[in-house]
């Protein structure tokens, strides 16, 4: 596998503005003739969507739900990140940079990095001309606040709702272009394949979710927005339906998967109540902003928290972090909540949360403006556990949230396959081994309004028009497999549901390759995962037929891939000898529990080539060189 | 923490958009108070694949009262008895044992069942492609604070941009009016000046829209309002109004 990141030659603060002025371009009436497929409608795939019909390609764009709006990117709340420095603080692009990197554990390509802070900007202004209500000071002027990872307020914010608003923002445009008919979406279709034509993306194999039909679209080149994998793990805080679909089918056909081990696990969810638990609740990390997180310093303290006195509670974040404080990153935080539960210190029910405290400031403030500033949250958190956070502390524990791993892309967001273009959450560009807070908005919108216009423009200026009919024996074979696929689901009629199995492979990989991974609990999960999987084709039962709505199969098939992902994200946790990020192995610690890099050995990119059913994937390597950031353990203290 | 129930479920079966439905019973039996009411119908259609039977098919995504995905009439109410809470936010503590619940998909001309408790409701989506944007296209628009929005008006935007799309204001209304969802985007849009360029013509593309998908007239019963999840208010069917009737004053806007 040829890893070229393409990454333009000269300074830093100069590779994008030189890309642009140097990239291909297609002119106006060329546009009209360029096809592109664009699979996912959140703020990825709905920005590049819109921002492609715009400037004139014929765009076909597609996603699971019932329409494009609903987009998981929708439940993000807390805000997005950008460079205005409207409060002075002394934020810069510059700046921005310097923490994304070093929040990502200088495991992340420095000029992908440096692009995103700087079009950063341009994604506040364009979406506040969109109509995007964010929050607003008395005098009229945009509010920010601050966020994990950073000791500057760079965060822009809607209510608790701000990846609502910015993806109904990116949705308008769309629905703008759709009214256009430049944009054709096509909801409640999933995409089960992807079609090589000689080597090149060319097109994909859908199945209607309403008539089970399964049938091909063709484009000339065709781009993934499809999300994250984090429900590998079943619980996690994404939506239901989020899967690894169509990343994973391509990785199969050829796509390198890059850091598949580094996933994020959020500090701050609802705790699980229950077996019947389906999903866990984010309570945005904004909280940190005012809550302060504590456990009793008493192993056991079983007393209700205003029983405790203050001299009683260990407030264990500002202690050991005393400059970041409750504003320490999330894996740090994540980390540091599971040592306190260890030691027999969680809180709740089952021992498994911490708590997080308004007390202080709904004195300092007052309940008004507590409530102005998370209202929804709180009541979101009443709604779940019928407790009022007003009155008592919530309870949180960490959870799944975030993959930051993905399909490799260069610097062109192109994967392995020529044609292939991955946005957002999917690819696996910005955030090195941990996303900090914020900011993954910010690259999705980066990804799809400021970037994938040029560099698609390029990769059309640099080959040959050609799309293929879909009734091309490419498109016919890819049909076929996928359909046996799901006849061969259904056909095994045997006595667990697809829920059944997922959920043992989930609780699986949280308690082997979590928050904390040894070579012995990654080894074992990896043998384990096989017989799972070995159960599962045989044991599985899916009832209905594939010709209808059928939400058993669709989670069946979905659950077949996490069968295979769940292995190689452990693969690649066990295969890299180091902690970094949102990756702990517990063997390289420093003496203070902190994650210990080893730069030596370690400071590149593992991306897995597909070698075939029942072989073992290759790991290749794109090396990490830093130019600019001189790389140092990560301090928050 | 509290005991498990018993409860009998009447639910709407439909195999498809074209084949006539009815009411079943099943047993949701063993349910935790702390289930959401969502997580309760999980626990059934586990069982019923366990049992060779066809589970009861219900949309949702975020589970976490955001993506407007959800939609299911619980006892005659859309998303069900609690306030401002969305079908998946709703948990079983609001329910004792022995209850009966009879859960039905939205009812309205509009939205035809696609099996069970799913619709099509895509209509909203053509509301909004007449014309529930802004015409601005990616590229480079002024600085984000070159243009001050009063905090009053762009909070009065926020309280309308929170409508999550999920058309329980129809299912609820006798004449499957959309007034609500409608005057949600016209307003927020509306309200800020960034918006104002497009508002005549807005207001009238989407509410000709509307009109064409079959979604009836609104005659101020407000329960569209009561039922919301997002306490959408209906002063923003008022607001519409007016903006519709001034549209109209100045003429027609072309049809571009
Ligand atoms: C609860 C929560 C809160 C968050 N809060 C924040 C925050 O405050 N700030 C921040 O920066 N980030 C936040 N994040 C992270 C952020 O929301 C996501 O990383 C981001 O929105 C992902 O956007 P995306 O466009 O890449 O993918 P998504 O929004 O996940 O969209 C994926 C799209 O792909 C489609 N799709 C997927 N698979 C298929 C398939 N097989 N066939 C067809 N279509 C498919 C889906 O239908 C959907 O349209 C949060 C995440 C969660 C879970
Ligand atoms: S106005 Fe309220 S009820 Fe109607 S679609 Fe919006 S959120 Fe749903
Ligand atoms: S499932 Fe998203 S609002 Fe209910």
């Amino acid at each position: 596998m040829k890893l070229d990141a393409k990454t333009p030659s000269g300074p830093l603060t100069t590779k994008w503005s030189r890309y642009k002025e140097e990239c291909k371009l297609v002119n106006p009436a060329n546009k009209r003739k360029f096809s592109v497929i664009v699979v996912g409608t959140g703020l990825a795939g709905a920005s590049a969507a819109a921002s492609l019909g715009e400037l004139g390609y014929k765009v076909t764009c597609f996603c699971y739900q019932d329409t494009a709006r609903r987009a998981h990117s929708i439940a993000a709340q807390g805000g997005i990140n950008a460079a205005k420095n409207y409060p002075n603080d002394g934020d810069s692009v510059q700046r921005l940079f310097n923490d994304t990197i070093k929040g990502g554990d200088y495991r992340a390509r420095e000029a992908n990095v440096y692009r995103l802070a700087e079009v950063s900007n341009a994604i506040i202004d364009q979406s506040v001309a969109q109509g995007v209500p964010f929050a607003r000071e008395y005098g009229g002027l945009l509010a920010n606040r601050s966020f994990g990872g950073a000791q500057v307020s760079r965060t822009f914010y809607a209510r608790g709702q701000t990846g609502q608003q910015l993806l109904l923002g990116a949705y308008q445009a769309l629905s703008r272009q759709v009214a256009k008919g430049q944009v054709k979406i096509y909801s409640r279709t999933e995409m089960l394949d992807l079609v090589l034509v000689d080597g090149v993306a060319k097109g994909i194999v859908v199945r209607d979710m309403v008539t089970g039909k399964i049938s091909s679209y063709s484009a000339d080149a065709v781009v993934l927005a499809t999300g994250g994998y984090g429900n590998t793990f079943y619980l996690s805080t994404n939506a239901r339906g989020c899967n690894a679909m169509a990343i994973w089918r391509s990785y199969k056909r050829g796509a390198g998967f890059a850091n598949p081990c580094y996933t994020q696990i959020h500090p701050t969810c609802i705790p699980v109540s229950g077996d019947h638990q389906s999903k866990l609740t984010l309570m945005s990390e904004s909280l940190r902003n005012d809550g302060r997180v504590w456990v009793p310093k008493t192993k056991g303290d079983k007393r209700p928290p205003s029983q405790i006195p203050e001299s009683e509670r260990d407030y264990y974040l500002e202690t050991r972090y005393p400059s970041f404080g409750n504003l320490a990153p999330r894996d740090v935080t994540s980390r540091a909540a599971k040592l306190v539960c260890d030691e027999g210190r969680g809180v709740g029910a089952s021992g498994l949360g911490v708590y997080l405290d308004f007390a202080e400031s709904i004195g300092r403030l007052g309940k008004k403006a507590i409530e102005e500033r998370y209202g929804n949250l709180f009541e979101m958190y009443e709604r779940i556990t019928g407790e009022d956070a007003y009155e008592s502390p919530m309870r949180i524990f960490p959870a799944i949230h975030y993959t930051m791993g993905g399909l490799w892309v260069d610097y062109n967001l192109m994967s392995t396959i020529p044609g292939l273009f991955v946005l957002g959450e999917a690819n696996f560009s910005d955030h090195g081994a941990n996303r900090l807070g914020a900011s993954a908005l910010m690259q999705g919108l980066a990804d799809g309004y400021f970037v994938l216009p040029y560099t698609i423009a390029n990769y059309f200026g640099s080959s040959k028009k050609f799309v293929p009919s879909t009734d091309a024996p490419e498109f016919k074979q890819t049909e076929q497999a996928a359909s046996e696929h799901l006849k061969r689901l259904l056909s095994i009629q045997g006595s667990r549901t697809p829920t059944s199995f997922h959920r043992e492979l989930g609780k699986l990989l949280w308690e082997n390759c979590g928050m904390a991974r040894s070579d012995q609990s990654l080894k074992t999960a990896i043998k384990k995962i096989a017989v799972i999987r070995e159960e599962f084709w045989k044991n599985l039962k899916v009832t209905g037929s594939p010709g209808e709505l059928n939400q058993t199969l669709e989670l069946a098939n979905r659950v077949s891939d996490y069968m295979e992902l769940g292995e190689l994200i452990c693969r690649d946790a066990l295969e890299r000898r180091e902690s970094c990020g949102g990756h702990f192995r517990v063997e390289y610690q420093t003496e203070d529990h902190e994650a210990k890099r080893d730069d030596d050995n370690f400071s590149h990119v593992a991306v897995w080539e597909y070698q075939g059913a029942g072989k073992e994937p290759v790991r290749n390597i794109e090396p990490l060189q830093y130019e600019v950031v001189t790389m140092s353990q990560r301090s928050y203290k | 923490m509290s005991k498990e129930m018993n409860l009998t479920l009447k639910v709407w079966k439909q195999k498809d958009q074209n084949s006539p439905g009815r009411m079943k019973t099943y047993q949701a039996k063993k349910v935790s108070p702390d289930m959401s009411f969502l997580e309760m119908l999980d626990v059934v259609n586990e069982e019923l694949i366990h049992q060779g039977q066809d589970p009861i098919a219900f949309d949702s995504d975020c589970r976490e009262g955001i993506c407007g995905t959800c939609s299911m009439v619980i006892n005659g109410t859309p998303h069900g008895p609690m306030k401002g809470t969305t079908a998946c936010e709703l948990h079983m503590r609001h329910f004792k044992d022995g209850d009966v619940i009879a859960i039905e998909p939205w009812r309205a001309k509009p939205f035809p069942v696609l099996r069970d408790l799913i619709t099509n409701r895509s209509a909203l989506d053509r509301i909004i492609q007449a014309g529930g944007y802004i015409s601005v296209s990616t590229g480079n628009p002024a600085d984000a604070n070159a243009l001050p929005v009063a905090k009053k008006d762009a909070d009065l935007a926020m309280d309308a941009a929170a409508c999550i799309g999920c058309g329980a204001c129809v299912a609820v209304c006798k004449n499957a009016s959309a007034m609500l969802f409608v005057s949600a985007k016209v307003s927020h849009l509306g309200l800020l000046p960034q918006g104002k360029p497009e508002r005549d013509r807005r207001v009238w593309k989407m509410v000709s829209q509307m009109d064409k998908e079959g979604f009836g007239n609104c005659t101020n019963t407000y329960a569209c309002e009561a039922v919301c999840p997002k306490k959408v208010s209906a002063l923003f069917i008022a607001r519409m109004n007016r903006d519709y009737a001034l549209s109209v004053a100045k003429g027609q806007p072309d049809a571009s």
